[in-house]
């Protein structure tokens, strides 16, 4: 079924709550333009978040949704996406919910590859606590928590979800809305889980963290887009490139090397060592830093396996009859007189599990 | 029938009559014990089976160690399956054994003080030797030392008839011994006229595709059922004569099982897809397994990185429509904690499974206990009351789990099923219902909107205070929902202190007025008027207590007994049925979990009888209590 919608089909009644002047505001745009550009009826997306300041953002989205509670938005996905293979299941997360309360449920998700649009919006600070280190924050950064300096160091969330084998890792800019809708769209054709990570400018607690990749001056010395099929080289005039080196990513002077050198950029490896490798051009938006998707490969959804099970073991063994699965570990009568007469089926008790837990 | 019909032990009578010569018992209790690794739980499940298919009323109570497979021969090591078959309908897997067949000494040492005196001991003499006594502790040959000699002791050199039974079966190097266990369970097939074809069909089928052990299996259970026809100190044998119980077709089940089944049929009931998301913990595992093998049934198992991820997904798939549920032990429960109140604030169907084992902390992880329930009641932040229901025997979790289904889908809350390692692990006999006569439980989704000004997720049924369940996919309907407090009827976000009130006063309402929706508690009463001392329990302990209260009547003593399936909320009777008894006696094994409930809630002297120990009461235990409150009756040298 295709409807035409606008964006305001996708804005809620509520008012949004974020500080004036939040990313989020962006951020919310251009998810809301996107899905207006699908022509698909609303009713069929879900947005699942955590706690925090992103996690807001399924209240504002005139689609189903659940606020969940801190770090579980992709558990609760997991479950509405396993047993809803119909539905677009899309989890917003922050720095905070998704890497560090709930990390375990981020990876997993993404090992599994169940069919999630995870958008992490990594503003590098925990905002709706007021102003404490997050696990992206720079080491020494000095917030409330650690007013000597952070001494934690720093997830890198590209590399964590490549290392978690994420069959679609991707990063964009706030700012750039442009770029967040082409990501966005290629997040939805991907089967599987998508995990994007989006700088996120906080303005009230780490306001330019991202400024290397948004200012006008600098943003055209370290954007490294990464173009499936192209060579990877970026500056005003393309005058830095990325080459391979020992299993290793490295700029170079494009003008050093032969041209052949240049690592050409191909998403769809299916060993993730090279998307592995240009995730280590860069540890926070500090300098040169790789935006686009570094990897984009196909590998069975979790629901579609667990589909698959259920129609073979309908097609083995027909659809389930419960006075059949209750005879099944064999049965007796009693007569009217209140005697056994008849043995069923041989087999009966199970003995009790073994184990400890 | 009564619990305290005479039973002599299989010791009584001289072992030198000159011919075989059954003796008949009303009932018999018969532990099987060795080495993890010697399959004396698959020899007790045979027993079961065999006097299943004879007609026997049973309980079954299986024991083992924690670790996979402990030390061989170690104290630690020993695991046991204690089986009671009757001819009457017996309530538990009795207070002491008859018979004990221990395979090592270990075996032996750990088993031999619950032996009733002049109770049989069946010994697999070959594993005396020096190494085990001494992993056992025995600083002598206990039967050598003269030791057992109050006991009937059978000494069987199980291991080389074992071999010998097998050597052209197929079987080669360690699977020779293997077969040991059935040798035991022939040897109690002799001893107790139990019939053979059962277990014969079952080796044949269980091992189809490796015929030799089966036939190595076989022959060690004929060389066992031989060796007792042909010795003299079995000479005297006893049979249990098949029950009189209700007609109908029967199966043997255990808890664990029994509660997959009924979650299965709740589903159907509920004309839902099941979704089951858990994480792997002793002693609920068994519910994942056998959900995850019936897939044909639609069932979805989802085992999560988790126990927060269980209950996570689960709350997920309630939203999307699904009979959703999620089971774990304490230690997991306590870890779902927060999520059950997410449940709770976002009012959306859940049944919560916790097959409480003893604690805390990891406790010992395959004993039973009823600890969990205050924790059931009380254990969340904030103001979140949910229903508690607790299962009471193996074949009841069934109906408990449609009930529990029922309850969280008609009142769109999370409801906590409480089982425990004694109804998990443990069987009994179970009639089996029709299943085309299972309740409706049905709740229609909605599907248009509840109001003029659109869809209102948070407006309330008038009779049940549930809010309507709008699944995702339903076109209009689209909607948010959060932990956040919630404004009443649109489910907005609000901190309206007037708001906090109202929506905390309606979901307690909600939950509170199942007590209008649940049956009366029941009194099980001597006579026609209360009696002198009502026993109120719940969960595991019904067997016992039940068992307690026949030998007590039968004492005479006018003792009732109510057991409780709803604990949150109460039945709306209870405190009625309370206030006519002077003396109530409270059975748990906990400190006195419901002993305080009750108090607190009816201002009633109650008091307890408690038990921590990870094991079930004795009947006798029970009894002696009884006794203590009421007085030694009369008739109490008639009774022994």
């Amino acid at each position: 079924m295709t409807v035409t919608h606008t964006r305001a089909d996708f804005q809620t009644d509520q008012e949004v709550r974020w500080c004036p002047g939040c990313g989020d505001y962006t951020i919310l745009a251009s998810v809301q333009n996107f899905l207006a550009s699908l022509n698909r009826p609303r009713e069929q997306f879900v947005f699942v978040s955590g706690i925090g300041c992103s996690s807001r953002f399924p209240y504002y989205m005139n689609t189903y949704g659940i606020h969940s509670i801190h770090g579980r938005a992709p558990a609760v996905a997991t479950g509405i996406a396993l047993t809803r293979p119909d539905l677009s299941v899309w989890v917003i997360t922050g720095d905070g919910d998704a890497l560090s309360i709930g990390g375990n449920h981020l990876i997993h998700a993404m090992r599994r590859n169940v069919n999630l649009k995870i958008l992490l919006f990594n503003n590098q600070i925990y905002g709706l606590t007021k102003g404490q280190y997050s696990p992206t924050s720079e080491p020494g950064k000095r917030t409330k928590s650690s007013p000597h300096g952070s001494i934690d160091h720093p997830f890198n969330p590209i590399s964590l979800a490549l290392g978690a084998e994420a069959t679609f890792v991707a990063r964009t800019l706030d700012m750039d809305r442009e770029h967040t809708t082409e990501i966005l769209q290629a997040a939805y054709e991907h089967e599987g889980t998508a995990f994007i990570e989006i700088y996120q400018n906080c303005n009230v607690f780490n306001d330019k963290a991202f400024i290397q990749l948004t200012g006008k001056e600098e943003r055209v010395h370290n954007r490294i887009n990464l173009e499936a099929g192209k060579p990877i080289t970026f500056g005003p005039n393309g005058e830095k490139a990325v080459v391979l080196e020992g299993g290793e990513a490295k700029i170079v002077d494009t003008a050093a090397v032969d041209p052949g050198r240049i690592l050409v950029h191909d998403p769809t490896r299916s060993d993730p060592t090279v998307a592995f490798a240009l995730s280590r051009l860069s540890h926070g938006p500090y300098g040169p830093t790789p935006l686009g998707i570094f990897r984009k490969v196909r590998r069975p959804t979790y629901e579609s396996l667990l589909d698959h099970q259920v129609a073979t073991a309908i097609a083995k063994q027909g659809p389930g009859d419960l006075a059949t699965l209750i005879r099944s570990h064999g049965t007796w009568t009693v007569d009217a007189n209140g005697h056994a007469v008849e043995a069923g089926a041989n087999g009966a008790p199970k003995a009790g599990s073994n184990g400890a837990g | 029938m009564a619990d305290n019909a005479t039973t002599p032990s299989p010791s009584v009578g001289p072992d030198d009559q000159p011919s075989a010569r059954v003796q008949t018992l009303d009932r018999v209790v018969i532990r099987f014990a060795g080495d993890s690794g010697d399959g004396m739980q698959v020899a007790g499940a045979r027993f079961t089976a065999a006097s299943a298919t004879f007609g026997n009323d049973l309980a079954t109570l299986p024991s083992f160690p924690a670790e996979i497979r402990a030390p061989a021969g170690t104290l630690p090591g020993v695991s046991s399956f204690q089986v009671q078959i009757a001819d009457f309908d017996i309530l538990t897997a009795g207070d002491a054994p008859d018979c004990l067949v221990a395979m090592n000494p270990a075996a032996l040492k750990k088993n031999l003080p619950d032996l009733k005196p002049g109770g049989t001991v069946i010994v697999n003499t070959e594993a005396f030797d020096e190494r085990n006594l001494a992993k056992a502790g025995y600083e002598t040959n206990p039967l050598e030392d003269g030791s057992l000699q109050s006991y009937r002791l059978i000494q069987v050199p199980m291991e080389s008839l074992t071999k010998e039974a097998v050597k052209d079966t197929g079987v080669s190097g360690r699977d020779v011994l293997r077969s040991k266990n059935f040798f035991a369970l022939g040897l109690l097939a002799w001893l107790f006229n139990r019939p053979t074809e059962p277990t014969i069909e079952w080796c044949e089928q269980k091992f189809k595709n490796k015929p030799e052990v089966a036939a190595a299996n076989i022959a060690a259970f004929k060389a066992g059922y031989n060796f007792g026809i042909t010795t003299d100190a079995t000479r005297v044998t006893f049979e249990v004569k098949p029950a009189t119980l209700p007609p109908g077709t029967y199966t043997n089940v255990t808890g664990n099982i029994a509660l997959a089944w009924g979650l299965i049929a709740a589903a159907q009931a509920a004309d839902l897809p099941l979704f089951y998301g858990t994480y792997p913990i002793t002693p609920a595992s068994d519910i994942l397994h056998e959900l995850s093998r019936h897939r044909n049934f639609g069932v979805k198992t989802f085992q999560a990185e988790d126990e927060i991820a269980a209950i996570g997904s689960t709350i997920g798939a309630a939203f999307a429509g699904n009979l959703a549920v999620t089971g774990s032990s304490g230690p997991g429960i306590a870890l779902k904690s927060e999520a059950i109140s997410l449940a709770f604030m976002t009012e959306l169907p859940l049944v919560v499974v916790n097959v409480q084992r003893a604690g805390p902390s990891t406790g010992m992880p395959t004993k039973p206990e009823q600890s969990d329930l205050l924790f059931s009641l009380y254990g969340r932040h904030g103001e979140s009351p949910v229903p508690v229901l607790a299962i009471a025997s193996p074949s009841d979790a069934f109906d408990a789990a449609i009930e529990a289904a029922r309850i969280a889908l008609k009142y769109m809350t999370p409801v906590i099923l409480l089982s425990d390692n004694h109804i998990a692990n443990g069987s009994e006999p179970w009639r089996l219902p029709d299943v085309d006569e299972l309740p409706d439980i049905s709740v229609p989704f909605a599907t248009v909107p509840n109001s003029e000004k659109g869809f209102l997720p948070y407006l309330r049924d008038f009779e049940t205070f549930s809010r309507p369940w709008a699944i995702p996919g339903t076109p209009g309907l689209e909607h948010r929902i959060g932990g956040l407090e919630k404004e009443a009827n649109t489910g907005n976000v609000s901190y309206d202190p007037d708001n906090h009130q109202l929506m905390t006063d309606s979901r307690a309402w909600k939950v509170a007025t199942i007590a209008n929706d649940i049956p009366p508690v029941e009194v099980d009463q001597a006579g026609d008027e209360p009696g002198d001392l009502l026993i109120l329990g719940w969960g595991s302990t019904f067997g016992a207590i039940k068992a307690a209260v026949r030998r007590a009547r039968n004492a005479g003593h006018a003792v009732d007994h109510a057991h409780l399936r709803y604990l949150n909320p109460f039945p709306a009777n209870l405190g009625e049925v309370l206030r006519r008894y002077e003396r109530i006696l409270i059975p748990e094994l906990n400190s006195g979990h419901l002993l305080r409930l009750v108090r607190a809630e009816f201002l009633i002297p109650a008091i307890g009888l408690n038990k921590i120990a990870g094991e079930p009461f004795r009947i006798a235990e029970i009894e002696a209590r009884i006794d203590e409150i009421l007085g030694e009756p009369a008739q109490v040298a008639a009774r022994r």
